[in-house]
């Protein structure tokens, strides 16, 4: 009897509760929702409409237009070269530090480095490249000067896909060192000595241990490094004006002066880098939660 | 020689990243022919563009960093004391910065904040500072919030709390007086980052029209030759002094931490 009576009497004080306590994120969520939520529907709302607010798919039809689809070919093609290449060096120069008998004292400035240096992006990085690889830059004068190498002549410049790419490198391969340290700090020292007392060699347990417990942070991180180096603008608009058609050179090009001559179109085009930089993500969040459980 | 090849890839790796900051350096000295010299400089600082949009430029980040702060340390600390279960959420909303491109989230503020909208702040300069402001939070939320929300884990919140109501404090002195005061190390880590941030920042302040750094730096570098040189290296030490700023604080804060 008192067992059943209790919920009753306490019902009627839980129902006049008012959830009060939710009022404490309302000004998150408002921000959230006018700053970031609402601006983004726009665009992908917009990205459907006709300019007289009619649904349609033709925006998004005419997206495969040559001009355009070569505009995101050379966005992706720069992006998978930047976050390889990232992904190569920053693995090898953290494995060396980690896992390569350095001495221990370059650890900590390595990481100092790397946080100053994957945060050294924008219009300022873009000149520092000029200045290095440049018509004038100090690299390309050493080496016509004392080598006799004349790198324009042998196709290079610095306002191309490789031009980029290196530059882009400059904040990837850090970006890199910082996500990869914790994780190959994450191997622990018995998984090497388990292999090696079963007879595994070095080769051995990269292959078929340490690598296939890494694979998912690497790649992970290839994802997020993709998606940094696609949406990046101002190293792009810097370093080469105009004169190299990527997406969001075009984009900003178009919200300045509607140069494709469709707003709508914008729209789409923009819609595009967010279902683009969208899938990278979702990679890097789905590795992520798979490379986390070896982590603990 | 497992050992050279790790000096092998350390070298390569600091080359790569020692040559253009030496490039920038050199190229940024070399205005006057044939000798070293600091004009490069002595026009930058002497410019009065330069000091009007790098003085608007850091006004942003201090306002900036005032909001994230206002924003991201109460609803931190209040989802960790009463909805505990909302954090992976909130967490997850405040990572959708990386996912979305700023480009693409300035246009939309662009189209759904113009003078024909509902909220017309782009009609006006202040509403546009005010908008690029509160774009420049978003930009900064993902590290921010993580900043924040690493702070308040290291601190017993639950505890605190209760302590102060039973010495009759009220909800904002217990946010301004206990809990900010206690978690000062992670906010001055994010606030020195969005300073970082906001400092250089070209999309969003070109797209709105606002005379900030960002564009005068690429507007100098389509311009001219040695001044953008100076400018990344000005651009440079700021980045190094906000990072160093961090480590700074941190190991201030573990050394005052240290039983005595």
């Amino acid at each position: 009897m008192t067992t059943q009576l209790r919920p009753a009497a306490s019902a009627p004080v839980k129902r006049f509760r008012l959830p009060l306590h939710w009022l404490g994120v309302l000004p998150f969520a408002t921000f959230v929702v006018l700053f970031m939520v609402l601006p983004t529907l726009r665009i992908v709302v917009g990205a459907f409409q006709r300019p007289d607010g009619s649904f349609t798919i033709n925006n998004i039809v005419n997206l495969f237009t040559p001009s355009i689809m070569a505009a995101y070919e050379i966005s992706i093609r720069i992006s998978v070269a930047s976050a390889f290449f990232g992904c190569l060096i920053g693995f090898a120069v953290a494995a060396a530090v980690v896992l390569g008998g350095l001495p221990r004292w370059i650890r900590g400035p390595l990481l100092t480095f790397s946080g100053v240096a994957s945060n050294f992006a924008g219009v300022p990085l873009a000149f520092a490249f000029l200045a290095t690889l440049g018509p004038l830059g100090i690299v390309t004068v050493f080496l016509q000067q004392q080598l006799g190498i004349n790198l324009r002549a042998l196709g290079f410049n610095l306002l191309s896909f490789w031009g980029l790419t290196l530059t882009y490198l400059f904040f990837q391969i850090p970006l890199m060192i910082l996500i990869i340290t914790p994780a190959l700090d994450g191997l622990k020292k018995e998984w090497r000595e388990a292999a090696s007392i079963l007879g595994a060699t070095n080769a051995q347990y990269w292959r078929m241990v340490a690598l296939p417990i890494l694979t998912p942070a690497i790649l992970g991180t290839f994802a997020l490094l993709f998606a940094n180096s696609f949406g990046a603008v101002a190293t792009a608009i810097a370093l080469t004006g105009s004169s190299l058609s990527i997406v969001p050179i075009l984009l900003f090009a178009q919200i300045r002066g509607d140069v494709l001559g469709d707003p709508h179109l914008g729209y789409a085009l923009a819609f595009g880098m967010i279902v683009v930089t969208g899938v990278a993500n979702t990679i890097y969040i789905v590795l992520r939660a798979r490379s986390e459980r070896w982590m603990k | 020689m497992k050992r050279l090849w790790a000096w092998v890839a350390l070298a390569v790796g600091l080359l790569y990243f020692i040559l253009p900051l030496v490039g920038m350096t050199n190229f940024s000295l070399k205005m006057r022919r044939g000798e070293y010299s600091f004009d490069a400089y002595m026009k930058v600082f002497a410019d009065d563009r330069f000091r009007e949009t790098f003085t608007y430029s850091v006004t942003l980040a201090l306002f900036t960093i005032l909001v994230g702060v206002l924003l991201v340390v109460p609803t931190a600390y209040w989802v960790r004391l009463k909805l505990p279960f909302l954090r992976p959420y909130i967490e997850f909303i405040t990572l959708l910065p990386l996912v979305i491109p700023a480009i693409v989230i300035v246009f939309g503020y662009i189209r759904l904040y113009n003078t024909s909208s509902w909220l017309p702040l782009t009609g006006s300069a202040f509403g546009t500072d005010l908008l690029l402001v509160f774009g420049y939070t978003t930009l900064a939320l993902p590290y921010m919030y993580r900043a924040v929300d690493t702070g308040l884990r290291t601190i017993d919140v639950t505890t605190l709390t209760e302590a102060a109501q039973s010495l009759g404090a009220g909800w904002i002195t217990i946010i301004g007086r206990i809990i900010l005061p206690n978690v000062l190390v992670a906010v001055l880590s994010g606030a020195f980052l969005t300073f970082a941030i906001v400092i250089g920042e070209f999309t969003m302040a070109a797209l709105l029209n606002r005379p900030a750094f960002g564009p005068y730096m690429q507007l100098l570098g389509a311009n001219r030759a040695y001044e953008p040189a100076a400018l990344a290296v000005i651009a440079f030490v700021i980045t190094w002094g906000c990072l160093g700023l961090i480590q700074l604080v941190s190991r201030l804060q573990k050394f005052a931490q240290r039983p005595v």
